[in-house]
C-alpha cells in the first residue's frame, strides 16, 4: 500500500488512545511507517463482531428480567465470559457456576459468594442484586 | 518507593515485536520492529475450523505467542530471565519492585480485558499481552505498553489483576527481563535463519490447515459458508478473518506489509538489490490481502443477502496462496 491510500475512517474505535501504524510505501519506494484512524472494513468488522455480542447480552436480559436467569448470568454474557471462564475466575466448579445461572439458586447464596461475584464483575454487591439496574441498562459499543 | 528509568517508548503494531524491540533500545541494540517481526520469523498462516472462540473458527497471520521472542534470544545470543508465579500473586509483585529498584525494566505478560487504559472496542479476553513496566510512583507502575501512542500507568491492583487474567494463555504473573546481551552479534545469520524457518513454516509443514495449504484450505471453507451456515453465521466466520488480519496490530495486511519492510532493510543490510524486488512482491501480496479484506467487508455489510461474493473472495484467496507459494520458493533460493 502506498502512503498516501492510507485510509483515514475515523469510526472512535481507538478513543484516541493511539493511532494504527501501518507499514507502507512512500513516492520513493521506500518503506515507512503510516498511521491510520482507522479503516471502514476494519471498522465494519469489529462493529460486527461487537452486534454478536450485544444481541447475545440482549436475549439473557430478557430472561433475567423475566426472573428465570440470574444476574450473575447477565454479567457473565456481558463481560463476554463463559461458564468455563468464570469458574476458573471464581476458583469453583464449572456445575456450580451453571446453577448460580439460574435466579432460584442465586437468591440463595451467601454474602461471600456474591462477594466474589461482584469483585470480577467490577460491582458491589448491592449493585450486583439490584435487578433494576439490569432492566434500565443500555447497549453500549 | 519511586523510581522512573530512562525507557525511551516507541510505538509498534504488534506488542511482542514491540517489547523486545523497545527492551534491547534500553541496552543500546537498536533492532526495528520488522527486523524482530523477520528474525523472530513472526510471518505465518493457520487456519483452524475445529478450534473456535465463541463457536467462531480461529484463523491467524502469527505462530503462538512467545515464539518471536524466544526465536530472537538464540539468533541473537541474547539472554533473558524469565519467571512465573503460578499461585503467589504478592510475590511477584514484590519481586517486580525489587527488578525496579535495580533499574531493570520488566517485561511481562497480561490480559486485555481489564487494561484499565485500553478502549473499551478492544477489550477482549486475550492474554497473551505484552507490556514494560519501567517505573514506580506514588503506588502507580508506570507502563510502556507498545500499542499505545504514549505512556501509561496502572494501580497495584490494576496490574496484579491484568496479570492475573484467567483462560487461554492465562499470564499466571509471566515476567522476563534482559539479562545479557552479546558483545557482538551476528546479525546477517540470524537474518538468514528467519528467513528459512518463513519459507519453511509456509511451504512444508505436513498438515493442510498451516501455511500456504492452510490458505486454500480457508478458501474452500470460505467459498461453502453461505450454503453451509446461512447468511448471519457466514457473514459472522467471514468477519473474523478480517479482524484476524486488520485489527490487532498486524501493521496492515496480516504482517505482509511489516515483512515486506524487513525483507527492504535486509537489501541495505546484506547489500542484495534481490531483496528488494522480493519486497516489492510481498507488497503485492500485502495489497491482494487488504483486497479480500473489502470483498469480506462488502460481506458483512450485506449480511442479510446472500450473494456473489464468497465466490470472488474464496477465488482470491486462491490467487493469494498461488502468490505466496511462488514468493517463498524465490526468497528460500535467496538465502541459500
Amino acid at each position: 500500500m502506498k502512503s498516501k491510500d492510507v485510509p483515514q475512517d475515523d469510526a472512535d474505535m481507538m478513543r484516541g488512545k493511539w493511532k494504527d501504524p501501518i507499514y507502507t510505501v512512500d513516492e520513493k519506494g521506500n518503506y515507512t511507517t503510516s498511521y491510520s484512524l482507522g479503516w471502514d472494513v476494519k471498522n465494519t468488522v469489529m462493529q460486527q463482531a461487537w452486534d454478536n455480542i450485544n444481541e447475545k447480552v440482549e436475549v439473557i436480559r430478557q430472561r433475567v428480567i423475566a426472573g428465570d436467569l440470574s444476574p450473575v448470568a447477565y454479567y457473565m454474557e456481558k463481560n463476554i465470559m463463559d461458564v468455563s471462564l468464570l469458574s476458573k475466575y471464581m476458583g469453583i466448579w464449572k456445575w456450580t457456576v451453571k446453577k448460580h445461572l439460574k435466579q432460584k439458586h442465586f437468591a440463595k447464596l451467601p454474602e461471600e459468594t456474591l462477594q466474589k461475584y461482584a469483585e470480577i464483575f467490577n460491582l458491589s454487591v448491592d449493585q450486583l442484586k439490584d435487578i433494576n439496574l439490569i432492566k434500565n441498562a443500555e447497549q453500549k459499543e | 518507593m519511586n523510581i522512573k528509568m530512562d525507557f525511551e517508548h516507541q510505538q509498534s503494531a504488534h506488542c511482542e515485536n514491540g517489547v523486545v524491540s523497545n527492551l534491547l533500545r534500553y541496552y543500546g541494540i537498536e533492532l526495528s520492529e520488522p527486523m524482530v517481526f523477520g528474525i523472530g520469523a513472526g510471518l505465518f498462516f493457520s487456519h483452524m475450523p475445529f478450534l473456535k472462540i465463541d463457536g467462531i473458527p480461529v484463523t491467524s497471520f502469527r505462530p503462538l505467542p512467545g515464539v518471536i521472542f524466544s526465536r530472537i534470544s538464540k539468533r541473537l545470543d541474547i539472554q533473558f530471565e524469565k519467571k512465573r508465579y503460578r499461585r503467589s500473586p504478592q510475590q511477584s509483585m514484590k519481586d517486580l519492585d525489587r527488578n525496579l529498584e535495580k533499574e531493570i525494566p520488566t517485561g511481562m505478560l497480561v490480559g486485555v480485558y481489564h487494561l484499565s487504559y485500553f478502549p473499551a472496542p478492544y477489550r477482549f479476553h486475550f492474554n497473551a499481552h505484552n507490556i514494560v513496566v519501567y517505573g514506580s510512583q506514588n503506588g502507580n507502575y508506570m507502563i510502556s505498553d507498545p500499542i499505545m501512542e504514549t505512556y501509561a500507568t496502572l494501580t497495584h491492583k490494576e496490574l496484579m489483576r491484568v496479570r492475573y487474567a484467567r483462560g487461554v494463555f492465562a499470564p499466571k504473573g509471566h515476567m522476563y527481563w534482559v539479562k545479557r546481551t552479546p558483545e557482538k552479534m551476528d546479525l546477517h545469520g540470524a537474518i538468514s535463519k528467519g528467513i528459512k524457518q518463513t519459507c519453511s513454516n509456509m511451504l512444508t509443514i505436513p498438515v493442510p490447515l498451516f501455511g500456504v495449504k492452510g490458505i486454500r484450505y480457508m478458501s474452500n471453507k470460505v467459498r461453502k459458508y453461505p450454503d453451509k451456515l446461512g447468511p448471519k453465521k457466514a457473514a459472522l466466520f467471514t468477519g473474523q478473518i478480517v479482524r484476524a488480519q486488520e485489527e490487532i496490530g498486524t501493521g496492515g495486511a496480516g504482517f505482509r506489509f511489516m515483512y515486506a519492510a524487513f525483507l527492504q532493510e535486509v537489501a541495505a543490510i546484506l547489500d542484495n538489490p534481490r531483496f528488494l524486488e522480493l519486497s516489492k512482491e510481498m507488497t503485492d501480496i500485502g495489497d491482494s490481502w487488504r483486497e479480500f479484506a473489502v470483498i469480506a467487508g462488502r460481506i458483512v455489510k450485506n449480511r442479510n443477502k446472500a450473494d456473489e461474493n464468497y465466490d470472488r473472495a474464496a477465488d482470491l484467496l486462491l490467487k493469494i496462496a498461488d502468490m505466496e507459494e511462488s514468493f517463498y520458493k524465490k526468497l528460500q533460493k535467496s538465502v541459500g
